[in-house]
């Protein structure tokens, strides 16, 4: 499916461009994109390896097991083939609180331990387990409370009330995130 | 409320690090150490990931220069017209799947044309906090774990996405239309 797309929208495009003439755009398009590929990665490290750091002690004192617990009833539905003291409940409890915050910086580096715990529950490495899926589509429909960024955007931009929005952001935030339960529950049932 | 939230944005965080910290002490936990432990394992993820985002980035990036999004948002405007969405809302429903940075910049682009507190500039808003970059999140997270046959999650992911637009079309027209 992602071999499909990708390859699907670079053949689309160098067709397009060459209808059009924009191959010069093209080339130089390849190379700031690879660039800004590997700049947003390294931009990464930092706030990547700061939460991790702060994650482990989080692990070794115990809050995430704490966590993991206390909502274990919830997210026990949305991950059956996850046992329930296993490690990767309490860091997938981390990022879906850290979503619903809005602390997208801090969201990520718990979802990639979450996907780390999950890896080691799964059989073939290469394929993603249904468990994997769930949490790829609860964090892609981001099920946000206070949307920060466009609060702070609006209001540099001279909005009268910037956070008039959060009202309607949460509403459609509630239906992305039930549709891609919803749809993620009927792929899972199918079997594909 | 502006400055509760905006209170709440600035004290989430460090009350975040406080407790982490608190209960590391109380369960004598030897913070530096753990940290370090953990902290080391940021350059080899952020490392690992760099060709899933080099690939995402490159496709992204031609696919918008080549000129195929604007003919992907020419060859839509019959039925979003139809449907009666505002076809200055368009290249932004199918920017933001695929590229964070380029949806905001264009929500920017939508708020210095038509104001933040206009029916586009509400609707760009909802849209861009109601829905994420589904191509980044998971090239970032699969790729952490080297997981390439995604199965089913992207086509998730992308449906979320449209349901999540077009409830976040639905709604301002709702509410502020």
């Amino acid at each position: 499916m992602i071999s499909a797309i990708w390859l699907g929208m670079i053949l689309v495009s160098i067709v397009v461009a060459a209808a059009t003439g924009r191959l010069d755009a093209v080339n130089r398009a390849v190379f700031e994109g690879a660039k800004a590929g590997v700049s947003i990665c390294i931009g990464l490290v930092g706030i990547l390896a700061f939460w991790l750091g702060m994650m482990r002690i989080a692990e070794r004192a115990g809050i995430l097991r704490a966590l993991a617990r206390l909502l274990a009833p919830l997210v026990r539905r949305l991950f059956p083939d996850v046992p329930r003291d296993h490690p990767a409940m309490g860091y997938i409890l981390s990022n879906m609180t850290a979503n619903l915050l809005g602390l997208g910086n801090a969201a990520t580096p718990m979802g990639i331990k979450a996907m780390e715990e999950l890896q080691k529950l799964n059989p073939d490495p290469k394929t993603a387990t249904p468990a994997m899926c769930t949490l790829l589509a609860l964090n892609t429909a981001s099920l946000t409370v206070v949307p920060t960024t466009v609060i702070a955007l609006r209001a540099q931009m001279g909005s009268a009330n910037p956070v008039d929005i959060v009202g309607t952001t949460l509403v459609a935030t509630a239906i992305g995130t039930a549709t891609a339960i919803v749809l993620d529950r009927w792929f899972r049932r199918r079997g594909k | 409320m502006y400055a509760w939230v905006t209170a709440l944005s600035a004290w989430i965080i460090p009350a975040l690090l406080a407790a982490i910290l608190a209960a590391a002490l109380v369960r004598r936990v030897p913070v530096y150490e753990a940290f370090v432990e953990g902290a080391k394992d940021g350059f080899g993820t952020a490392v690992a990931i760099i060709p899933h985002v080099v690939a995402m980035m490159v496709a992204i990036s031609v696919f918008r220069a080549s000129g195929a999004l604007d003919l992907l948002v020419a060859l839509c405007r019959p039925l979003t017209d139809a449907l009666r969405v505002p076809g200055e809302i368009l290249p932004l429903a199918f920017l933001r799947p695929l590229t964070g940075s380029g949806a905001l910049s264009y929500m920017v682009d939508l708020f210095q044309t038509h104001g933040p507190d206009s029916l586009i500039g509400r609707m760009a808003s909802t849209i861009q906090g109601s829905t994420d970059t589904t191509f980044y999140v998971l090239a970032v997270y699969f790729g952490a774990v080297g997981v390439t046959r995604a199965r089913y999650a992207l086509t998730v992911g992308l449906l979320a996405d449209l349901a999540g637009i077009a409830a976040a079309i639905w709604i301002t027209n709702r509410v502020f239309g």
